[in-house]
């Protein structure tokens, strides 16, 4: 398929010729997602973790709720965001509108589900192996809970993993909150998007292959971290 | 803590009665051992005493206990070690920081323990990578360290071939000499007239007698007592 | 933990999210026809640095822009559908509009041209003819200045449209690359204003088919919003913008955008 061909070429003319244009989107992209999924981390485990070891009325609903938050359609969130964020709306006077922060926050509000509900059943899994131990030598609910976040670390970082690469390829939620200014909020999904827009096809593939190349490696990193980790921690 | 009384205790689960009423008293000193077939109520009958579990009805009385929280001063061994994805050193550690030693007591203390129970090569290593008989004698290492009154094992021996059971055995014995009452339960008779000093005969969650080990072997105060000493029943 | 926490300081540091709070800074209202032709790129350069007051455009459809800027998400609207722009002045929303620039909208069609009307420069008969045919016409729908146009063009015709929507009339919902890039994929007649046309590039078997009508014109404008009802919009920098455009500066430089020998946009500013 010669778009095909075109579009390696095109992907290829870009990494080399390291247009500057390039490499803002790339390290905006980067930014944004990681801040991203940083943040969500930061609130979703802890919960994940208090909702596994937790005993507490509407806890299995919770559950079922924040399992199907994970189909969150982004371009709701977006939305959702935008409308908060605008002028009109109720945080309106913060103007972080169209700026990469107001797509920090959509694409958290995006993640936080994913990690909540997966490191939930991860934490909730090993809380059944390690409860009587834990609860034998004196640690309260939220000791035990740390206790998990820590030991169930590799599994977690896998589902970092997953939430980042969520929040990398998303589009919906970011050209509506960041409105894909140029030099200022466009990243690469929101660019891939406009260069098919113009109908330069080639280029919006050999974008899409930088962005594919840049999540692989991410996550060949991280497969390494757990191997030596998992060598060394058992 | 001693003397232990349970008054007519009893305890439900999925509405099925597994104790049915079990009033005894477990004085300090002697070796006791809770003995009895398959689906007689043992491993309940000591998460009761330890507390992991609540009674449905009656109760667990700890006569000696001088006020403070009757749980620090004692421990648990279960059938199969649950070790933390850390290092044999740090499992023991993390015991210990539980329960509020400093840092610097809590290496001492744990670096003292693997000496005694033969693990001091094995400290830095991962503790989910020794063998079976190896994390056994960590875990009763792990729960020595806290310096109980009394020490649960939960048929610590069943997983394990005889030479790795002697040498729990004499770790048995050995923590029982510096003072603490052991509370056990085995299938195994050659275990019981090895380690025991007295004895619970525990039948479908009633108690059928409480004797000297000796005496019981001898003497057994009830049929179903007789036929499984005789090896007739599971 | 040591190593964890190098790691994390690392990580920090990359993160530090860009102060993209630059201090001086407008947000324009803007279509996908001004951004896709590549006008800001070639424009706003000058303009910054001139003053030093970046411009950062928002670029969505016609009307999506004046709802943006009736949210007070924008300081300046410039877009291209007058009879939108002065309801707008009108409802207290901006401050005096003034004319900036025009180009042309064309219709493109397959080479294969089954309305017959390849070569015309009228373009309501166009639209009679290709009604008629029943022949496949992509359509914006999305309340924008071009779709706006297009509509009116098929009122002049004494067309409906609708009558041919699930047929004929396609209603594609989005901007005009994609739905360009729907009528080069279904080999189906567009509407389209040239200087998109111009720089774009997906382009299959369409070809101009019809150009040069008087009523194929197409103005833009500019707006500031009102300050009096947004008291957050930057009056001075956006004025500054405005007063820029219809500049001598500002309006050869609109002038000077060319894809190859083509000129995208003419400026008309009246001073």
């Amino acid at each position: 398929m010669s778009g095909l061909g075109e579009a390696f070429a095109a992907a290829w003319a870009l990494i080399a010729g390291v247009e500057p244009g390039l490499v803002g989107i790339v390290t905006l992209s980067l930014q944004v997602s990681l801040s991203a999924v940083l943040i969500a981390s930061a609130i979703a485990l802890p919960l994940g973790a208090a909702i596994a070891v937790g005993r507490f009325p509407g806890r299995q609903a919770l559950i079922v709720l924040l399992n199907a938050l994970m189909g969150l359609p982004p371009v709701v969130v977006g939305l959702l965001v935008y409308l908060l964020l605008s002028r009109a709306g109720p945080l309106g006077s913060l103007g972080i509108l169209f700026t990469p922060s107001a797509m920090v926050v959509a694409q958290t509000v995006l993640v936080v589900p994913i990690i909540a509900a997966l490191s939930r059943q991860v934490i909730e899994d090993a809380w059944r192996e390690y409860d009587e131990q834990l609860r034998s030598l004196g640690a309260s609910r939220p000791s035990a809970a740390l206790t998990l976040i820590w030991d169930t670390r590799f599994s977690l970082v896998t589902i970092v993993l997953a939430g980042f690469g969520r929040a990398a390829a998303e589009v919906g939620a970011v050209m509506i909150v960041g409105g894909n200014i140029d030099g200022v909020t466009r990243v690469m999904t929101t660019a891939i998007a406009l260069e098919t827009s113009k109908g330069d096809l080639p280029l919006a593939l050999g974008l899409g292959i930088v962005l594919l190349s840049l999540v692989l490696l991410l996550n060949a990193l991280a497969a390494l971290i757990r191997e030596l980790a998992t060598r060394r921690y058992g | 803590m001693l003397p232990l009384e349970l008054r007519d205790l009893r305890f439900s689960a999925g509405g099925h009665p597994i104790i049915r009423g079990i009033s005894a008293r477990l004085e300090a000193g002697p070796r006791s051992i809770i003995l009895g077939p398959n689906g007689a109520g043992k491993s309940v009958l000591m998460r009761l005493c330890h507390g992991l579990l609540r009674p449905s009805g009656g109760e667990v009385i700890w006569h000696g206990a001088k006020g403070g929280d009757p749980r620090r001063r004692q421990a648990m061994v279960f059938q199969r070690p649950v070790m933390l994805r850390r290092s044999a050193l740090a499992n023991v550690i993390y015991g210990l920081k539980l329960a509020g030693h400093s840092p610097q007591e809590c290496e001492l203390r744990a670096q003292d323990v693997l000496e005694v129970v033969g693990l001091a090569q094995q400290a830095s290593r991962p503790a989910r990578v020794l063998s079976g008989g190896e994390q056994q004698r960590l875990a009763l290492a792990r729960a020595w360290a806290l310096g109980p009154d009394v020490l649960f094992l939960d048929e610590p021996t069943a997983n394990l071939d005889p030479a790795v059971t002697h040498e729990i055995e004499s770790l048995i014995n050995m923590i029982h000499a510096a003072g603490t009452k052991i509370i056990m339960t085995t299938h195994n008779l050659g275990q019981v007239r090895r380690l025991g000093d007295e004895v619970l005969f525990i039948d479908r969650g009633l108690l059928r007698e409480q004797s000297p080990m000796e005496r019981f072997f001898t003497r057994p105060a009830s049929s179903e007592a007789e036929t499984f000493i005789r090896g007739e029943l599971p | 933990m040591n190593r964890f926490h190098r790691v994390l300081l690392c990580l920090a540091l990359m993160l530090a999210v860009p102060g993209v709070h630059a201090q001086n800074f407008i947000t324009v209202a803007s279509t996908t026809s001004t951004e896709q032709s590549g006008l800001f790129r070639h424009l706003l350069p000058v303009f910054e640095k001139k003053t030093g007051i970046q411009v950062r455009v928002v670029a969505l459809g016609t009307g999506q822009a004046l709802d943006m800027a009736r949210r007070g998400d924008a300081d300046v609207v410039f877009v291209h559908d007058e009879a939108a722009e002065e309801k707008f002045v009108a409802e207290g929303y901006g401050l005096r509009r003034q004319a900036v620039m025009y180009n042309d909208f064309v219709l493109v069609g397959p080479k294969s041209d089954p309305a017959k009307i390849l070569g015309s420069r009228d373009i309501v008969e166009a639209y009679r003819r290709i009604a008629s045919a029943a022949a496949p016409f992509a359509s914006r729908g999305d309340k924008s200045g071009t779709h706006a146009a297009e509509l009116r063009l098929w009122k002049t015709a004494g067309v409906d449209p609708q009558t041919g929507k699930g047929g004929w009339y396609r209603e594609t919902g989005s901007g005009m690359g994609p739905t360009l890039n729907t009528a080069s994929a279904m080999n189906a007649y567009a509407f389209i204003d040239r200087g998109t046309w111009l720089s774009f590039r997906n382009r299959g078997d369409l070809v101009i088919v019809v150009e040069g009508d008087q009523r194929l014109f197409n103005q833009y404008g500019v707006m500031l919003v009102n300050p009096a009802r947004y008291p957050h919009v930057k009056r001075e920098q956006g004025q500054a913008f405005i007063d820029w455009l219809v500049s001598p500066e500002g309006q050869s430089t609109i002038a000077s955008c060319k894809i190859g020998p083509d000129q995208l946009f003419f400026p008309n500013a009246k001073r």
